[in-house]
């Protein structure tokens, strides 16, 4: 045959390539990121957000829930009062702190177990195909008829206030949406030839997800599920704003701004304070999550 | 065509079936025995006997959804437990209060981001389009009520401008949505509203935008020696079916969402009414608002995919 | 090319045979496959793809058989079908004399270690988040091999096909160009130390050069590992190149099944002809300037009536539309016999050009 050069076979393929160092994947998701630095700043930013929350117990100067009658709604910077006093004449630095530690439980426990169980199911669904993705998405599909912030309010409405409902609520709300990810993202996979090339090797369904679906659905959903916390945040202060929360004197950013707003005239600043925590924490995720969705966008 | 708009519409049936039993279950949900969730505290034994007969709940759970949905189908919400009035006619009333701001800010919103969107995307990784990109993350990121009553703390307290809450001396009744002195106690919310939307749209456009502006024939139009301003338009031309699929489903979100502005501005639409009816725990009407404005949000979402699929000639019309 | 008896006898050294060199490796008895067409309102069944619509065929040990034909002509699903990929309508596999079957004979998983596959797009079969020494030990590992084990005989694969393991076991598929990619795809398919390889368009994604490199590895890995193809490619010079027999598929049916020189010497089908003429000749004076073969394939929902190729048929008569020519019995005919089905291979069709019967020529 005229098209094969005789020698061909001699010549390894190999030769020409570069012994480049082998970096994996999330190697190279690293190498994007470290030179984006907005990405690292908020990152930076949520680290330092975390810590104050998660120390606050040592980091307040003043007991969150002890009011003081005489030293109500007092202005930044009045005495010991760094950031005032809210309109029980408690400490706003120790309240803010302590806040944190609910507002961020609720912007990221939610979207962690709405991960595991959304994901579960469209993964499920995305693999199988056929009745069982039907059964599933159409029931997805059910809750999509709702926008989430309406959902939210029902489900915590009926449900009634409280931290363990607004945590149930909130996942409920957000399953849905994880799951239509990780659906769409599985079915991708699903169609391509290494997974036939897995079951040609008579893999069974359990280790084909495991080693080979799972692998490759698992990073869009993250970075999806990363942009929810900020969601999950906003919808979390909001419905403790509509007494859907923690119970008073629990601090909550929400509830704080909620309770606030009748001192609006009286101190407007020191009002405004707790949703420019809610603010700053939601920008932050929200940039995060932009900035790992462009690092982990691998064109190969 | 005709089979698609067909088959879209029959698709949305089992969706309404769907949130039915949703809004069916809210009821069941709620602590505590389900006909006192439904009747004010005070009402007699045997009018309490009457109601469990009447709204079937000895009958099994499947027997109580087909009862209640038939009343529902009848256009009967049930009675608030707050003051006895009738569901349906609290939140149709409420329901128009809440459409009028919603759509003005939707409107707003859609208007202000492709201005956005283009001016971003014909400038891309310039100032301008970081500026706007911030502007965006800041509508996405903002907490609404928060806008809300940062606006109020502006305009309201500082400036004395506009007023902080309610919807003017007449009430809903003799609203002019023309005449400033009724108008200006709709112009907070409209404009809390309006910010979340405005960012997310304009982010969208702004991708959209680009993606265009990257592809094959945007360079075939430039080398035949097209205007700017005319490549500009044919890409605007090419994302407008999306875009104005995303203008039906924020004036959605905005219908279903607008229960923080509303409660801040002590605005009387829905939002508003959901509020009293948590604070209350009136669960008649949280459960009929709620089923009201799914309902709506399920059919604007049909309008939208409708609407899709005559201006955008890739959507499959099988 | 050698000859099929030859192979067959070397075949007979091999420990994992059972039924014998006249055995064949592979049989394949009348597999069908349709794929239902929803559509309409309520999304009935509303047509069928006869993608594979009743073919047979068998491959003897130690040959390789090119299966040449048209995009869409249902070569793909083939290959699927016998892998057990997706499930077929109607149809027996007989592996080595024995029936492979979920209830009875070979089963399925012993089907798939002595059969393996090399797919053809080489970006999506390769796991992009496993370094391609693990993709290749993934199905040792399935099938109960130690881990350490696994990976050992991965590294040695890849310096079989030609990778220098230490180079390349830990790098990942978007670092390696697309013929490196389908040297550890046919790694990979190895590893399960099969007996039958079915490699699907295994080179027609690669440049000129590189895939005479890959077809080389092939027929050497072929000596070294006494192996057996299905070669499936749309491009006949590679058939030519790599194959003992050739069967020429047009909408999901087996035109023509011969020997590789018979075949391509002296083309029955007018089908087989077309494509034939349709090569770039090497010389210039030879090219044909029109297109042998016009238009498009008719659509395997509504197949013509009669024999299939009669819409682009130049000799099509009447006969043709009226009654589909049958093959013969493939699986009755010797390796080196070469069948068609057309009306004007065989005598007393009724076709113009048909070949006379005995009576005609006797003017009985």
């Amino acid at each position: 045959m005229s098209v094969i050069p005789a020698d061909s076979a001699s010549l390894p393929a190999a030769q020409g390539a570069p012994a480049t160092k082998v970096r994996g994947y999330w190697g190279s998701v690293w190498n994007r990121l470290r030179y984006d630095y907005v990405t690292l700043f908020c990152l930076g930013l949520i680290i330092v957000i975390i810590l104050l929350a998660v120390f606050a117990p040592w980091l307040s100067p003043m007991d969150p829930e002890k009011s003081s009658m005489a030293n109500r709604l007092r202005p930044i910077g009045y005495k010991k009062y760094l950031l005032g006093t809210d309109e029980q004449g408690r400490d706003m630095v120790s309240r803010l702190l302590w806040g944190g530690r609910v507002s961020l439980m609720m912007g990221i426990l939610p979207v962690v177990f709405a991960t595991l169980v959304g994901g579960m199911f469209g993964v499920v669904a995305g693999y199988y195909g056929g009745k069982v993705n039907m059964v599933i998405m159409r029931t997805m599909d059910i809750f999509f008829a709702f926008p989430s912030v309406l959902l939210a309010v029902a489900i915590a409405g009926s449900l009634g206030g409280g931290i363990g409902n607004q945590m149930l609520t909130l996942t409920v709300v957000l399953i849905p949406p994880i799951c239509r990810v990780a659906e769409t993202a599985t079915s991708q996979v699903r169609a391509l030839d290494f997974v036939d090339a897995a079951r040609a090797s008579g893999a069974s369904t359990i280790s084909i997800l495991f080693s080979h679906v799972l692998i490759n659905v698992l990073s869009p959903v993250l970075v999806y599920s990363s942009t929810l916390v900020s969601i999950s945040i906003i919808l979390a202060s909001g419905l403790s704003f509509l007494g859907l929360g923690v119970s008073p004197p629990t601090a909550d950013w929400g509830l704080m701004l909620s309770t606030l707003r009748q001192s609006i005239y009286v101190q407007p600043i020191v009002t405004a304070l707790p949703g420019i925590a809610i603010l700053i924490t939601s920008i932050a995720f929200n940039l995060v999550s932009d900035g790992l969705r462009q690092a982990m966008d691998v064109k190969a | 065509m005709w089979l698609y708009a067909l088959r879209r519409l029959l698709l949305t049936i089992p969706i309404l079936l769907g949130v039915t039993i949703i809004c069916f279950a809210l009821v069941k949900l709620a602590p505590g025995d389900p006909i006192q969730n439904l009747v004010r505290p005070e009402t007699p034994p045997e009018e309490v006997a009457k109601l469990r007969a009447y709204y079937g709940l000895d009958q099994p759970v499947v027997i109580q959804y087909f009862v209640w949905l038939w009343r529902v189908l009848c256009g009967d919400l049930g009675r608030s437990i707050a003051n006895n009035a009738l569901v349906s006619e609290e939140v149709v009333r409420a329901f128009l209060n809440t459409l009028n701001i919603a759509l003005i800010s939707v409107v707003i919103a859609f208007v202000a981001s492709m201005a956005l969107g283009i001016i971003a995307a014909t400038r891309q990784g310039g100032a301008v389009d970081k500026l706007v990109t911030a502007i965006a993350v800041f509508g996405i990121s903002v907490p609404t009520f928060w806008l809300a009553v940062v606006l109020v703390i502006f305009f309201a307290v500082n400036l004395n401008w506009l007023p902080a809450t309610g919807m003017g001396a007449d009430g809903s009744h003799g609203f002019n949505y023309f005449d400033w002195n009724d108008f200006k106690f709709a112009v907070m919310p409209i404009i809390a509203l309006a910010l979340p939307p405005l960012g997310i749209m304009t982010r969208t456009t702004r991708s959209a935008l680009s993606e265009v502006l990257n592809q094959d024939f945007i360079q075939t139009l430039r080398a035949k020696g097209l205007s700017e301003g005319r490549i500009i338009v044919h890409a605007v031309r090419n994302i407008m079916p999306g875009a104005t699929a995303m203008l039906g489903l924020q004036l959605g979100y905005l219908i279903g969402g607008s229960v923080l502005v509303e409660t801040v501005f002590t605005w009387p639409g829905t939002g508003f009414l959901l509020n009293k009816a948590i604070l209350t725990r009136d669960i008649p009407l949280l459960q009929g608002t709620i089923l009201v404005l799914a309902t709506v949000f399920v059919l604007i979402n049909l309008v939208v995919d409708l609407a899709q699929s005559m201006i955008d000639p890739r959507i499959k019309r099988i | 090319m050698t000859l099929v008896t030859e192979t067959a006898i070397d075949a007979a050294a091999d420990p994992r045979d059972r039924g014998g060199p006249a055995q064949p490796m592979l049989i394949v008895e009348n597999i069908k496959k349709y794929f239902p067409i929803r559509a309409g309102l309520l999304n009935r069944k509303v047509a069928e793809v006869k993608a594979v619509d009743d073919i047979s065929f068998y491959v003897m040990k130690g040959e390789t058989l090119g299966i040449v034909g048209e995009s869409g002509c249902g070569k793909s699903t083939l290959a699927r079908l016998l892998m057990y990929l997706i499930e077929r309508d109607e149809g027996n596999l007989v592996l080595d004399g024995d029936l492979v079957g979920e209830k009875s004979g070979v089963p399925i998983d012993a089907l798939r270690r002595s059969l393996q596959m090399v797919f053809q797009d080489s970006y999506s079969s390769l796991n992009p988040r496993l370094p391609i020494e693990q993709s290749i030990a993934y199905g040792p590992k399935v099938q109960g091999i130690k881990p350490k084990k696994a990976k050992e005989q991965a590294q040695d694969l890849l310096g079989k096909v030609g990778l220098r393991p230490n180079l390349f076991s830990q790098r990942y598929p978007h670092e390696l160009s697309g013929g490196q990619k389908q040297r550890v795809n046919i790694a990979r398919a190895l590893a399960l130390d099969p007996r039958l390889l079915i490699l699907d368009e295994a080179v027609s994604a690669l440049d000129k050069s590189v895939e005479a490199q890959v077809l080389n590895l092939l027929s050497e890995l072929k000596e070294q590992l006494n192996l057996t193809y299905i070669f499936i490619s749309h491009d006949l010079h590679v058939v030519q190149y790599i194959s003992d027999r050739v069967l020429v598929m047009y909408l999901g049916q087996v035109v023509e099944i011969g020997p590789v020189d018979k075949l391509y010497s002296n083309p029955k089908h007018p089908y087989t002809q077309a494509l034939l003429a349709c090569r770039l000749s090497m010389d210039p004076d030879e090219r044909v300037d029109a297109a042998p073969l016009a238009g498009d394939p008719p659509n395997p929902v509504n197949p013509p009536s009669g024999c299939r190729f009669h819409t682009r048929c130049p000799h099509a008569e009447d006969i043709c539309m009226a009654k589909a020519p049958a093959l013969g019995d493939v699986l009755k005919a010797t390796p080196d016999q070469h069948l068609a089905a057309c009306h004007m291979a065989q005598a007393g069709s009724g076709h113009s050009k048909a070949p006379a019967t005995l009576a005609e020529l006797f003017n009985i």
